[in-house]
């Protein structure tokens, strides 16, 4: 027995310095073993008096464990050492960029309509489109802009060659503003409606702030007992609801021939809050949509009866408002489609 | 309109300042554009007069003057280069230490040895005004010593309004001023128009004889007139600060009352006017000399003023040379009527003509102003060119405008506009801007002043209520609205989710002008005749698209050469197609694709783009509505594509569009690179959804047979395809074409397709001899019916 504590002392050494499993297993036969040099150890218990062999027994035993405690310790190193190594060698740079496809943009145009007409969905505002290509009818006629008003001067219009249409007569023009198709919704459906009409809308001008095409989003709503306080709330809301700010807002007289009254809605400047900067000219107040009660005519060439129904509509420039939102400071760069300014947005 | 503060004030003084004014006026519905001052900023000028001067000893184009006028007395010796320098003549004389604008600071100096204290000056030197032509030459009674911004009022503004179509009653001083009375509860002042009585006899007779274009038309002889003279400084200076140009003293006063009371007149040379004034429709054909020396031929209807000879002028719009005032003029006939807006409306346009005078009868004088004016004009005119005047002639029709009385409900003030206006309110409003009002029982009848052309129903008067009332007061809410829900329908989706799945897809939106190069066009559609503008902005952009192919192109070349070497676009909009039953505007979805795959990356070859990614884009657009199975390809073409790879997509049988790659010599023609592929769809067709319907799934094993057929080479595999879903029994559940091969190896007529059929039982599993079976019966057919062999 004297043994027993060098044995267990070189078994521990042994397997303190076993490089891999194998040589660990190697020491474990050898002293753990059936025929292990410890568990021979056991063989001689019988050469011991009956008292003397528990404390013996319990010796030899804890002998094994202790080497056998060893064994597992260092077989978990180098079971984790040897996964360590396969995780080293399969590491890979993750900060390489990643091999998804590149993710494409809407025109910031299309965003702001969108953005538009969604504020105007969350209160049951319907989108509605018309052709382009509008009659006189429609564009001018039905809006109370009858052939020689001034009110047509304030349009540039661009006419359309009407060989290719059936009727005659009619003159065909781009249409100078979405309003034409409020009156095409209201010749085809009973109030109340609600309605926002996005879309092209063209303009014979071309200089730094103008491009012959642009774009508008029309809103229109008609029942009974609606009122001018009713066009004020939801312009004031809306405009705080796109700008995601609380800025002032307010209303001017002005003049459309299909509104009446009629106003032009200022939002105080979102550059400088009111101080004055470029960009208000110095008044600290942005000019940024038209709006008004619907004229009394325009709801009789629709066929509505003003008498029980009245109405607001309201004109929003869609460029304008992307470039106060977004910052841009040329109208033209929408439509040059110069791919790095797309993808700002 | 510009206006000066100052001749504003002289009408109308509230004791408010300028920002007042202008925003008040603004806030009125009257916007103002702009302000500014009548003149540069200076100081340390004074009005000088030149005593004596003398030619500069060195120098032949300097003279020395003596000066009177500096404020510490005596003569200042200053010299001069202006060629209008002369004794005697009164100037502006910045003296030294004076500041000039732009911050110029005037200093004792030298100029070739003669010293100089101080500068005449030249009205742009002191920016107030455009005439740069010498010294600026004051009145002769202008008080020498006294500052020159005092003595022509400088410190003044100029008010630049920006008046709405509707409101052509403010289109003048006096109309102004009216608005500004009603906001500030300030009396206006009077026109100083007493009646000139007459010195003579001469009258001339006046025939009206258009009907209702002129229904008012007041005339005067004004014998003895001397034009030689200009206008005094007074009146040059106000026409000057509202944007009008001096001409004559004649000119001169009708521009003057124009402005200041809103009445458009005109002065004949009385010698031209033979017999008497003849108001009439031109004949078609006839011609007039305009003022601006353009020969017009007139249209039947325009409304001319004649004599009993020939036409004189261009009623309400422009006069005619031959009968205008000159500097010969002795006698003149003075002209102050009331046209129709409906005579004078869209005229002057029609002939290419816009004047002051036009501007205000399009949008309505007052009907009642004309004699007002023409007394007014007398006095100024004898005043300043002297003469004797006769009487004034009028001639009056049955047609002067009636103007209407509107009714305004009580309950419509509150129904429209939220609030409860005590009805000595409104009566005190109304009053105020001159309408005379009756009460009824549920209101009031309204009778509009002579001026408010724009006021013909209710409507307008809540508008001017609202106005007066204060926009900004006006309550403000919410239409209330009913909760009720809408159908809402699964069966389209909006336009959006296309868009959305496109840019994942890492195609970037394009907007372009509808309108396009008619080269262009034709280039892409030579068989279609697009519809065309009358008046494009260019020759560019002057044929509405039939196709949103070319826009595409052209943003792809127009970033080609900024240095993009891959690009994918689309565009959503309207395409405007001539038909036989008119022109179809059809919203429509085009795409494009140019270059590698993928953006250069480390990790893959970037292999470029062919015409299977973008039929793989354009399927995928149709898995976003569940459609993908509708839809179908079959060789196709059309005029810009390559006709070996171009496709007609259509869903469902009916024909939605088209995918190709760009024409090889539409290609060279644009000078396009290789390899641009583009789709264009009809969108209304791709909007329409699937309503997704249930199939149980199978819990029984999937059994794939893979097959490898040798077919002619110009065997459409969609019709392989076709045939092997037609054949391959009811538990065929995927059909795929996993490689395709061609060359060595194989007849060079022949290709090789690989396919891979999946099949299912929905409750059972499916043994080999059943999937024989299968299998046999698909390749029965295929040799049967593509003599496609096994490879």
């Amino acid at each position: 027995m004297e043994n027993l504590a060098a044995l267990t002392e070189e078994a521990l050494k042994l397997v303190d310095s076993a490089d891999d499993l194998a040589a660990l297993d190697k020491v474990r036969v050898e002293y753990l073993g059936k025929k292990g040099q410890i568990s021979a150890q056991a063989k001689m218990l019988g050469k011991l008096s009956a008292e003397e062999r528990p404390a013996a027994g319990a010796k030899i035993n804890q002998a094994k464990q202790q080497v056998q405690a060893r064994i597992e310790e260092v077989k978990n190193r180098l079971e984790r050492a040897a996964i360590e190594a396969k995780l080293a060698e399969q590491t890979i740079d993750v900060t390489l960029p990643g091999r998804a496809r590149e993710t494409g943009g809407l025109h910031p145009v299309t965003r702001t309509l969108d953005r538009i007409a969604e504020i105007f969905a969350q209160v049951g505002y319907e989108v509605a489109e018309g052709p382009e290509i509008e009659d006189d009818q429609h564009n001018f006629e039905a809006l109370n802009i009858p052939a020689h008003h001034p009110a047509r001067a304030m349009h540039d219009t661009f006419y359309v060659e009407d060989k290719h249409f059936q009727t005659s007569g009619g003159s065909y023009v781009l249409r100078t503003h979405t309003s034409p198709v409020q009156v095409r919704v209201m010749e085809s459906s009973e109030p109340p409606i609600r309605i926002v009409c996005p879309g092209r809308v063209y303009r014979c001008d071309s200089d730094l702030t103008h491009t012959p095409m642009f774009h508008q989003i029309e809103g229109l709503v008609v029942d009974k007992n609606i009122s001018f306080a009713d066009l004020k709330g939801t312009v004031d809301q809306f405009l705080k609801a796109f700008f995601e700010t609380d800025a002032p807002v307010r209303f001017r007289p002005s003049y459309f021939p299909f509104t009446e009254p009629s106003a032009e809605v200022d939002i105080g400047c979102t550059q400088c809050h009111g101080k004055g900067c470029r960009v208000c000219k110095n008044t600290g107040w942005i000019e940024i949509m038209g709006c008004g009660m619907v004229h009394p005519n325009v709801f009789k060439a629709s066929g509505i009866d003003p008498e029980v129904y009245t109405g607001f509509a309201f004109g929003i420039g869609v460029e304008r408002m992307a470039m106060l939102r977004y910052g841009v400071n040329d109208l033209r760069l929408f439509f040059e489609n110069d791919v790095k300014f797309l993808q700002q947005f | 309109m510009k206006v000066s503060e100052s001749w504003l004030r002289e009408w109308i003084n509230p004791e408010v300042d300028t920002q007042t004014v202008v925003d008040q006026l603004t806030m009125a519905g009257i916007e103002v554009d702009a302000t500014e001052p009548v003149a540069g900023e200076f100081s340390g000028v004074y009005v000088g007069q030149i005593v004596r001067i003398e030619q500069h000893p060195d120098a032949d184009k300097l003279r020395v003057c003596q000066v009177a006028g500096h404020p510490e007395g005596g003569e200042v010796q200053v010299v001069c280069g202006a060629p209008n320098a002369r004794a005697g003549l009164k100037i502006p004389f910045a003296t030294v230490g004076a500041k000039l604008p732009g911050d110029f600071k005037i200093k004792k100096a030298k100029l070739r040895g003669v010293e100089s204290f101080g500068m005449l000056c030249a009205q742009t030197e002191l920016q107030a005004g455009d005439d740069d032509d010498g010294l600026w030459e004051l009145a002769e009674d202008a008080p020498v010593g006294t500052e020159l911004r005092d003595y022509l009022n400088l410190n003044d503004t100029v008010i630049e309004v920006d008046i709405t179509p509707n409101r052509g009653d403010c289109l003048s001083v006096r109309g102004l001023a009216r608005e500004l009375g009603v906001i500030n509860r300030h009396p206006v002042r009077a026109v100083s128009a007493e009646p000139v009585a007459a010195s003579i006899k001469d009258e001339l007779p006046v025939t009206l004889s258009a009907g209702d274009a002129c229904s008012r038309y007041l005339g005067r002889v004004i014998r003895g007139v001397d034009v030689s003279a200009p206008s005094p400084l007074w009146l040059q200076e106000k026409l000057r600060r509202s944007g009008v140009r001096s001409i004559d003293a004649v000119v001169d006063v009708t521009n003057y009352v124009l402005l200041e009371l809103g009445q458009p007149m005109h002065a004949f040379d009385l010698e031209k006017i033979d017999g008497g004034i003849k108001v009439r429709e031109a004949q078609q054909g006839e011609k007039l000399v305009l003022l601006d020396e353009q020969e017009v031929e007139l249209s039947a209807g325009t409304l001319l003023i004649a004599d009993d000879a020939k036409p004189l002028a261009m009623a309400g719009i422009m006069g005619g040379l031959a009968s205008s005032v000159t500097s010969a003029t002795k006698d003149i006939f003075l002209e102050s009527a009331f046209f129709n807006p409906l005579a004078i409306a869209g005229r002057a346009r029609g002939y290419g003509l816009h004047t002051d005078s036009s501007h205000r009868f399009e949008r309505g004088v007052d009907y009642q102003l004309a004699r007002e004016a023409i007394e007014r004009a007398t006095a100024l005119l004898l005043d300043i060119v002297g003469g004797q005047a006769g009487p004034v002639t009028e001639a009056v029709n049955e047609h002067l405008p009636q103007i209407a009385k509107v009714e305004l409900r009580r309950e419509r003030i509150a129904s429209g506009l939220d609030i409860e206006l005590a009805d000595s309110d409104v009566e005190d409003m109304l009053t105020r801007l001159g309408f005379a009002v009756t009460p009824t029982d549920s209101g009031w009848l309204t009778t509009a002043p002579s001026w408010r052309f724009d006021v013909s129903i209710e409507a307008d008067l809540l508008e001017e209520l609202a106005r007066i009332y204060g926009y900004n007061r006006l309550p403000t809410k919410v239409p209330d609205q009913s909760m009720a829900i809408k159908p809402y329908t699964e069966s389209r989706v909006k336009l959006s989710s296309l868009r959305r799945h496109l840019i994942a897809r890492d195609f970037q939106e394009v907007v372009t002008y509808s309108f396009i190069d008619p080269k262009l066009a034709a280039q892409f559609e030579p068989e279609v005749d697009p519809v065309a503008l009358q008046n494009p902005i260019s020759a560019d952009m002057a044929v509405m698209r039939t196709s949103l192919m070319p826009g595409l192109v052209s943003v792809l070349r127009y970033n080609l050469n900024r240095q993009q070497q891959r690009l994918r676009l689309f565009e959503s909009g309207q395409k405007f197609v001539p038909g036989p039953s008119g022109v179809a505007q059809t919203p429509t979805l085009a795409g494009l694709i140019y270059g590698p795959l993928a953006g250069e990356n480390w990790a893959d070859d970037s292999r470029k783009v062919d015409f299977y990614d973008l039929k793989g884009d354009v399927e995928s657009l149709l898995g976003v509505t569940g459609q993908a199975s509708e839809l179908q390809f079959q060789a196709g073409s059309h005029p810009a594509l390559h006709p070996g790879q171009t496709a007609t997509v259509s869903l469902a049988g009916k024909t939605i569009g088209v995918v190709g790659a760009i024409h090889p010599v539409l290609q060279g023609e644009l000078d396009l690179p290789d390899g641009v592929f583009v789709f264009e769809l009809e969108l209304d067709a791709l909007l329409d959804a699937r309503i997704p319907a249930f199939t149980p799934l199978s819990k029984f094993p999937a059994v794939r047979r893979d097959l490898a057929l040798l077919v002619d080479k110009d065997l459409p595999a969609e019709s392989l395809l076709a045939s092997i879903k037609n054949n391959a029994g009811e538990h065929l559940t995927d059909l795929k074409v996993f490689d395709l091969y061609m060359g060595k190896g194989i007849d060079p007529h022949r290709k090789s397709l690989a396919l891979g059929l999946t099949f299912q039982h929905p409750s059972r599993t499916l043994n080999d001899d059943e999937i024989n079976g299968f299998i046999k019966s698909v390749v029965d057919d295929v040799t049967q019916n593509f003599g496609a062999t096994l490879r």
